[in-house]
């Protein structure tokens, strides 16, 4: 089907990633979950996902898999 | 508990979430051409969205309500809903039934049952799976409804209606691939979603061990977290080991079965009969792009399925063991109780004398309607006698000595416990989007059958293209409305919706054994097919009117003519009802076969029928990606996670 679903994963997680550094970073300090920034830690690890899963679209658009 | 107040970036992340389904759709819509395309992707999708379609469409959300409810109930032995009840039974539809679904070029399970016996086997299988998909999808999304509501303050209606209709904007925009997209976003939604969760839990209970430890202290007094009656106890490591309690016998697991109740009740009858024959998770796999795509569709969802227990039986047991540390402050909730009968309960406590605690007791309990830990309320009491405490003191000292769980709050409760705002909105939109996807699931399950098997079977066969592709339209809205009216039906009256799965239940437990016989032994004719299904449907229920589960009243939860014989648990119970069942329908289909004549010719049945099907020779896959090698290393697998959790 033409369109590659790894495009929109990769845009979502990557929008809610730098949605969550932000909020991380803005209330870092008195939203902490067991003493830690959880929304920051997270929202870098949302958002290197969302990375990998945009750099596999941008890859496959070049490289057309075999059928 | 108080309704959650979500903050802007919760409510960004669950738009954002919406804004992607429904782009989804728009994207996918020009490519709706055909029928074909829109029920069933036109067969073009690659393995590793199929594979995780597969493994989330049926990972839905009260499925993952309902395992970490078990995790708390059951511990770690509730693992074998996944390395006995899922894997064998995932590698066996890869390597030896995905050839003929996908071979046969059935566009459908009933389909495929038409092709090898006749239309009486297709139209009973047919009619059965499309009035199921549609209660399904209605439990579903009343507890949806539900749970907005309580949880988010939403009006019940409008969470019902607004979340139906965003289901239904990106299933009629993109049919099944909408759908199959959706599934795998969610995959990563809920992944992603409830991993930090399940880190922060185990960290907060002092790591794995800790947490053993813990539940060790459980296991030998379960009563005192009201998990159990009082006066049951079992072995230190009925929480922590999958086996060993189950095979100490039903007396010694909190499940209270047996092993041959496991392995052969569940992992045999009821796992393959859902795996291999359910439409639902089948029609992932067939809209593959190609048989070796098809046959590695199962294989490569088997993966993420085999570690599943971690991220949704794991809060479960993080929940009990958080519960038996006192400094905590965390209890597995108690069932949801009202605003206003709290503050009846909080008024109690208030004019209770301490000197006459008993009647204080009583009055809080009648006030609350629920049973109370009378040692909790009268040292409540007390305490408040001494030095005025507040009323949210008192009404968290109330919420604490209520003496019932609610298991199936588990998962919330830990959500809330952890997650600050930001990864609350991806928590809870994890959540969403799994009843959200379980519902265009099912719909999309459902407009397919009932397109090819019961309009275009019996109503208007020979039409153009254009119709069906319209009629499969049509039939998504009209799916979509009959789910919305069997949310309310489930919402007014509860108990029939209990009986209709209980007779679900016993039209499934039947139905593997047609399928093996139907695809192993080319013997094997319509009408054995049929009866033997339909005897097997008739002993299931006979079965579940003549034994009854220990606990249970004669009534709807069986023994309602005669009790023959009794069982540890309902568990069990439904594990014997089911091979009972299996059993029944396969020797039925094997006699009346014989005694009936073969109404297809050997020509007829090939691709259909293993022994008259050529072997797939897949010569350039290299040896280690070949469906059956891998089937083999994934099974290994499996066996060396059972051992580790022995």
């Amino acid at each position: 089907m033409g369109l590659d679903i790894r495009l929109p994963i990769g845009l979502m997680f990557s929008l809610i990633g730098v949605l969550l550094i932000v909020t991380g970073l803005v209330n870092g300090a008195d939203a902490r979950s067991l003493n830690l920034n959880i929304n920051l830690i997270w929202g870098v690890v949302l958002l290197v996902f969302g990375a990998l899963m945009l750099l596999g679209a941008v890859r496959g658009r070049k490289t057309p898999p075999p059928a | 508990m108080q309704p959650i107040h979500l903050a802007w970036v919760d409510y960004t992340v669950l738009l954002a979430y919406v804004a992607f389904v429904i782009g989804i759709g728009w994207t996918l819509a020009r490519y709706m051409k055909t029928s074909s395309d829109f029920l069933t992707s036109a067969r073009s999708i690659p393995t590793w969205v199929t594979g995780l379609a597969f493994i989330s469409a049926n990972l839905g959300a009260l499925e993952l309500v309902g395992m970490a409810a078990s995790g708390a109930k059951y511990g770690i032995a509730t693992a074998h809903f996944y390395w006995v009840g899922a894997i064998p039974a995932m590698v066996f539809l890869a390597v030896f039934m995905m050839p003929f679904y996908y071979g046969s070029k059935a566009r459908s399970v009933p389909e495929y049952l038409k092709m090898r016996f006749d239309e009486r086997v297709r139209a009973l299988n047919a009619v059965a799976f499309a009035v199921m998909t549609i209660f399904a999808s209605g439990i579903s999304m009343n507890a949806l409804a539900k749970l907005l509501n309580q949880l988010l303050g939403w009006n019940y209606n409008f969470a019902l209606w607004i979340c139906s209709g965003v289901v239904l904007i990106y299933v009629l925009k993109g049919g099944l691939t909408s759908a199959i997209y959706t599934e795998v976003l969610q995959f990563f939604m809920i992944v992603l979603g409830f991993a930090p969760v399940v880190y922060l839990g185990l960290k907060d209970v002092g790591g794995w061990h800790a947490m053993n430890h813990s539940l060790q202290g459980v296991a030998t007094d379960p009563s005192a977290l009201y998990l159990k009656g009082a006066g049951i106890t079992y072995a230190a490591d009925a929480w922590t080991s999958a086996w060993k309690p189950v095979l100490a016998g039903p007396a010694n697991n909190p499940m209270g079965v047996d092993w041959f109740a496991i392995i052969f009740g569940l992992g045999f009858v009821l796992s393959f009969g859902y795996w291999c024959t359910n439409f639902l998770v089948v029609q992932r796999a067939m809209a593959a792009k190609n048989m070796t795509a098809a046959r590695n569709t199962p294989l490569v969802a088997a993966v993420p399925k085999m570690l599943f227990p971690f991220l949704v039986i794991v809060p479960g047991m993080i929940a009990v063991a958080l519960t038996s540390i006192p400094d905590k402050n965390y209890r597995i909730p108690p069932p949801i109780i009202s605003q206003e009968v709290y503050a009846k309960a909080v008024d109690a406590v208030k004019s209770a004398s301490p000197a006459e605690s008993a009647a204080g007791v009583k009055a809080v309990g009648d006030a609350l309607g629920k049973p109370v830990s009378a040692e909790k309320i009268a040292s409540l009491i007390a305490a408040n006698a001494a030095n005025k405490l507040s009323d949210e003191q008192i009404e968290k000292g109330v919420y604490n000595s209520i003496a019932e769980n609610d298991y199936d709050g588990v998962i919330l409760s830990l959500v809330k416990k952890y997650c600050p705002p930001g990864l609350l909105g991806l928590a809870l939109t994890a959540l969403l989007a799994s009843f959200m996807s379980g519902m265009a699931g099912n719909v999309t399950a459902f407009n397919t059958v009932f397109t090819y098997d019961l309009y275009q079977a019996y109503f208007a066969p020979g039409k153009s293209d254009r119709h069906y592709f319209l009629t499969g339209k049509f039939i998504t809205v009209v799916g979509i409305l009959l789910s919305i009216a069997a949310a309310y039906f489930a919402s007014r009256y509860n108990n029939c919706m209990d009986i209709i799965q209980l007779v679900f239940g016993f039209v499934n437990a039947p139905l593997f054994a047609t399928f093996l016989l139907g695809m192993f032994w080319k013997r094997t004719t319509g009408t054995g097919a049929f009866l033997g299904l339909f005897g097997g449907m008739g002993s299931s229920a006979l079965f579940h009117a003549l034994t009854i589960a220990h606990g249970n009243a004669p009534g709807i939860k069986g023994g309602y003519v005669h009790v023959l014989g009794e069982f540890p648990s309902e568990m069990a119970q439904n594990f014997w009802l089911a091979a009972f069942a299996f059993t029944v329908c396969f020797t039925l289909t094997l006699v009346i076969s014989i005694a009936t004549r073969r109404a297809k010719t050997d020509d007829e049945l090939k691709g259909l029928v293993y022994s008259l099907t050529p072997k797939i020779k897949s010569d350039n896959v290299p040896f280690f990606l070949q469906p059956g090698v891998v089937g083999v290393m994934l099974l290994i697998a499996c066996v060396i996670l059972n051992i580790i959790f022995w």
